[in-house]
């Protein structure tokens, strides 16, 4: 059985010794207090995203080569391991070639498995599964949509790349409909996810098709936290009580909506390398709501 | 009467097709736009506020996409296809456009901008 954790987040960073390098989210709660009994053990995921494994552009990131084998190192050092991780889409950079596309995902799993983790889940980008409607990314990794319980935690993994416009899919939603129907309205849920929910920025093609629709059917439910991808940097949202809380990339930042005329990746600093990219920690204690941590990618 | 109203109807109909005494619409400009990855030629379409245009797509290539989310525009184009998007301006300004349907490495930046005078 699995020791139980008794810390909070200070605590936490204490034992990881990254906390120097780590950036808060400020005032960030959610909503993990109670499972469907009541009661829930206490423990903490990591959510990694857009590793854009493949890409080629030095002059946004010239160790992209080893940029998610250094994040790895950084997650294997922390002392208290988490009980899963989960990747929110854009694993490979996109490729016509679909055999470049089999090489780039083989190749993503054998450096994943590096990781010293139990429990791994997967989620699809639009670089993974646009070009072929998540054809070559199922043979790789399976279902593009699905749902899992950990330790009184729902958890939903939706696609909304699949499709080429962006959309998650009447069939889909019906299922998703399905699947929340089983669940009790007070029981917390996190919802995972690629592109964002909301209209964060259309121009920018930062938006689900139909993200309304999925947001309605969730509204019902109070305990409602969503962690998506996509925009390659840390940005918080709310749709009335939904938490919508995007992650940082693991090849290169994106600058913030509307910031610029025109979005592009933000340049390399060879002065603070690996600047604006990381992964987080999603936090969970009994009786206490959970906290969101920012970690870099290389210990500080 | 009913009659009488439904001759006097067909006569009105008939009278302001033949002579054009309605205010028709002026008819609108045609406006060709090629789409292929990852541009569309031309990205900058200049448009007057009140004058009807077509926007005419054809991809070169693969399916594309067309989304101007602040004027609500959006269409797909698929090759071997003319995709016809109708629209009056009713507003100036710059609106950004973008290929709305993922087409690769360069999809980000397939974009473009209607500008209204």
């Amino acid at each position: 059985m699995a020791k139980k954790r008794d810390l909070n987040r200070r605590d936490f960073l204490k034992i990881t010794g990254i906390g120097a390098g780590a950036v808060f989210a400020s005032g960030l709660h959610l909503p993990f207090a109670f499972g469907e009994s009541g009661k829930q053990d206490d423990f903490y995921f990591l959510q990694l995203s857009d590793t854009h494994w493949g890409f080629k552009g030095p002059a946004v990131n010239p160790q992209a080569d080893v940029t998610l084998k250094k994040a790895i190192q950084t997650v294997n050092s922390l002392s208290v391991k988490p009980d899963f991780i989960v990747f929110t889409g854009d694993l490979t950079h996109t490729t016509d070639d679909p055999k470049e596309r089999h090489a780039r995902m083989t190749q993503f799993k054998e450096i994943v498995k590096g990781l010293n983790v139990k429990q791994v889940y997967f989620l699809p980008g639009e670089h993974d599964a646009s070009l072929d409607e998540g054809a070559i990314y199922k043979e790789h990794f399976g279902k593009t949509h699905y749902t899992f319980v950990h330790k009184g935690v729902h958890f939903i993994a939706l696609d909304n790349v699949s499709d080429p416009e962006g959309a998650v899919g009447d069939e889909q939603i019906k299922w998703l409909k399905s699947e929340l129907s089983k669940i009790k309205k007070s029981a917390p849920i996190v919802v995972l996810t690629h592109r964002p929910l909301f209209d964060l920025m259309p121009d920018w093609d930062w938006a689900t098709k139909d993200g309304k629709q999925v947001v309605d059917l969730l509204m019902p439910y109070p305990n409602v936290t969503v962690f998506y991808g996509h925009i390659h940097q840390e940005n918080h949202f709310k749709t009335g009580h939904i938490a919508h809380i995007s992650a940082k990339s693991l090849v290169f930042p994106l600058p913030a909506p509307g910031s610029v005329p025109k979005k592009a990746p933000i340049p390399w600093d060879a002065t603070q390398p690996f600047k604006g990219l990381g992964f987080r920690s999603i936090e969970e204690e009994t009786g206490k709501v959970g906290e969101v941590t920012e970690y870099p990618v290389v210990k500080a | 009467m009913k009659y009488l109203m439904s001759v006097g109807l067909f006569f009105s109909l008939t009278l302001f097709s033949t002579f054009g005494w309605s205010d028709a619409a002026p008819t609108p400009k045609t406006i060709q736009i090629s789409a292929k990855k990852f541009e569309y030629t031309p990205n900058e379409i200049h448009l007057k506020v009140g004058e009807p245009v077509v926007l005419e797509f054809k991809s070169e290539d693969k399916k594309h996409g067309f989304k101007v989310p602040e004027l609500g525009l959006v269409a797909v184009i698929k090759p071997g296809e003319v995709t016809r998007v109708p629209f009056t301006p009713t507003k100036t300004g710059r609106f950004e456009f973008h290929c709305s349907l993922f087409c690769g490495s360069g999809h980000e930046s397939m974009t473009g901008a209607i500008i209204v005078e």
